[in-house]
């Protein structure tokens, strides 16, 4: 309950900061330009030092980073699903492959993508407006910047490892033999001095656009009404809209198919919306124990 | 790339799966979730926090009551279990030396903030009281150390588990009502089981009926958010949490009917059902801790719920497929 009275569009944002905050900045993924080069993860990899995370081949397409985490701030997602011929006529590639039972059957396959649809998508932290992993971080090395982004002080962490399972997406993490929780800055030095995030500035095809979020969202708008104008039946914005589960998010995107299917839950939440009810059973179970204990006093001594 | 490649083909499956409602899809059966980085201090510190907070408690009314006996033995395991904790929180730290870092502020949407001031208090109001009850140390500071170890332990004995249910992990999340009632009962049934079985049975009726209590109040609770917790309570009930589970409540059970049939005639009942009892409130809080982690590993945990909720129409999601009107 003392929780929902703190919750503000984007908690100490630009409220705590008045002259020097910014306008709030955010990535726009638009995973349907997405062509999987990794040119981001090798960026951010150089640009923020992060150490090497060699998980040697995973078979699991061209994805051998496999998840976001303390040493993978940018991460591609690589999602074949098999399209059968005919996806022209009339149905999209979703709903093309939703009927992949055809397949089995032994429909013939679109020969041009050798009967496979590619879905490709670069992941990132998120830069929650109710940020879960800020919110929990007892240190207070989790804090929103002047910009509206979520970043950990590294000389404050102590490696409590609390933000970890707050994460509704599985982003951040302790590194080991480091101890401290790393994740994506949305390259806050850089921002600092002016700069885009290296990821943004990295990728070929514009598929990551950084800017101010009410732009990146405008921009956002125009594209999923294009794509759906072609026919695109499964583009959908994810974390583009304040009435989410973690009040819409700095970083959001355009996929092409549910959520789950790119590894990202359906409906995140932050986890600190519910404290109050929490507490309230914490305080409740105090009592009954006070209570329990005065009870067993009362009776006699042996 | 042009033979079909089985991990594709199953993940098409699973996306066809979830939209005929057969299970939900994932990317490549990986976790949406990351795993607790926690390991054994944190199982073990609920279980001797719970056991301190209500020591304390047990101490403080057993003061009132003038039994002096049980209020010694109480004080004591009071204030070691609460000593013992710090050094487990610290261990578990990847920065143990940074742990100060912990009091830089007090924040009440990060119960390990609260918790921490909360130890903060315990552990020396805890040491006070134990060396006035024993040593006859100390006994201004004791008038106020003890009162404030006993009110400090309520908050001790439960914040843990909102703690637990403030993260993203279902199991934990989703037993939020329930889960803070099973650590009150937990903590109940080892304070009384500690103190039954440091105590002559003369002087020990409060801690076996606090154990008896707690006990029961601990598998009334487990029952219950079991129940509650439907299909997420899988984790609770499989692998190694499941073992941990069962054997707590076997534990929890055969302790505390040996401490109500011949606790009160024989010390070594008492001592073997103190003993019980305590081991099943330790095996109680490791399941809880293991669940967390098998309900993090498994995606269908993370997106099952969540895509029936919006199904239902109780949460809008994430994504939205409609262009706004006036866009741009």
């Amino acid at each position: 309950m003392g929780a929902k009275l703190l919750r503000t569009p984007t908690p100490s944002w630009p409220g705590s900061y008045g002259d020097e905050a910014r306008p709030r900045k955010g990535f726009f993924t638009d995973t349907s330009v997405c062509i999987g080069c990794k040119a981001c993860e090798v960026a951010c990899k150089e640009w923020n030092r992060i150490p090497g995370s060699p998980r040697g081949f995973s078979g699991r397409s061209y994805d051998n980073t496999l998840a976001l985490g303390p040493d993978s701030w940018r991460h591609v997602a690589f999602v074949e699903q098999r399209v059968p011929a005919g996806v022209a006529d009339g149905a999209s590639p979703a709903e093309a492959a939703a009927r992949g039972e055809a397949i089995e059957a032994g429909a013939p396959l679109r020969e041009d993508a050798g009967g496979v649809r590619w879905l490709m998508a670069s992941d990132v932290c998120k830069h929650c407006s109710h940020a879960a992993c800020l919110e929990v971080c007892p240190t207070g090395a989790l804090f929103r910047t002047e910009y509206g982004t979520v970043v950990v002080q590294e000389d404050v962490c102590n490696g409590c490892g609390y933000c970890v399972p707050a994460c509704p997406f599985g982003v951040i993490g302790r590194r080991e033999g480091d101890g401290r929780a790393w994740k994506c800055t949305l390259c806050y030095d850089r921002l600092k001095d002016e700069r885009e995030p290296a990821c943004a500035q990295a990728c070929p095809t514009s598929s990551i656009q950084f800017g101010d979020l009410d732009e990146l969202r405008a921009r956002a708008e125009k594209r999923l009404a294009e794509l759906r104008e072609a026919g695109e039946s499964g583009a959908q914005l994810y974390l583009a809209d304040e009435d989410d589960g973690v009040g819409g998010a700095g970083a959001f995107f355009l996929l092409l198919d549910e959520p789950e299917v790119y590894g990202l839950p359906p409906d995140p939440v932050d986890a600190t919306r519910e404290l109050g009810s929490a507490w309230a059973a914490a305080g409740a179970a105090a009592l009954a124990l006070a209570a329990g204990l005065v009870a067993a006093a009362l009776g006699g001594r042996g | 790339m042009s033979e079909q490649p089985p991990l594709a083909a199953a993940a098409a499956a699973g996306a066809r799966a979830s939209r005929d409602g057969a299970g939900p899809s994932s990317y490549y059966g990986q976790a949406v979730l990351k795993r607790p980085v926690w390991t054994w201090e944190i199982p073990v510190y609920f279980f001797l926090g719970g056991l301190a907070g209500a020591s304390a408690g047990l101490a403080y009314v057993a003061g009132l009551r003038r039994n002096r006996r049980l209020e010694r033995s109480a004080w004591a395991a009071a204030a070691l279990a609460a000593a013992a904790s710090p050094a487990l929180l610290v261990s578990d730290l990847g920065r143990p030396e940074r742990f100060l870092n912990m009091l830089r502020l007090f924040k009440v949407t990060s119960p390990m903030s609260v918790g921490s001031w909360v130890v903060a208090a315990m552990v020396p109001s805890s040491a006070v009281a134990s060396a006035d009850a024993w040593l006859g140390a100390l006994p201004r500071l004791a008038r106020v150390a003890r009162p404030g170890a006993a009110l400090a332990g309520l908050p001790m004995s439960t914040y843990t588990a909102v703690l637990l249910a403030n993260t993203a992990i279902p199991a934990w999340h989703e037993a939020r009502g329930t889960l803070p009632f099973l650590f009150a009962g937990g903590a109940a049934a080892s304070a009384g089981a500690v103190a039954a079985a440091a105590t002559p049975a003369a002087d020990a009726g409060p801690a076996r009926r606090l154990a008896i209590g707690g006990a029961a109040a601990e598998l009334a609770a487990a029952a219950l958010m079991e129940r509650r917790l439907g299909e997420l309570a899988r984790p609770y009930r499989e692998g190694a949490a499941g073992r941990l589970g069962r054997a707590g409540k076997a534990l929890t059970a055969g302790g505390a009917a040996l401490l109500a049939a011949r606790g009160r005639r024989s010390r070594a009942a008492a001592i073997a059902g103190g003993l019980l009892v305590a081991g099943g409130a330790l095996c109680a809080r490791w399941s809880v801790f293991r669940a967390g982690f098998a309900s993090a590993s498994d995606p269908s945990f993370t997106v099952g719920p969540q895509r029936a909720r919006i199904e239902r129409g109780e949460a809008r999601g994430g994504s939205r497929k409609a262009a706004r009107s006036q866009a741009g």
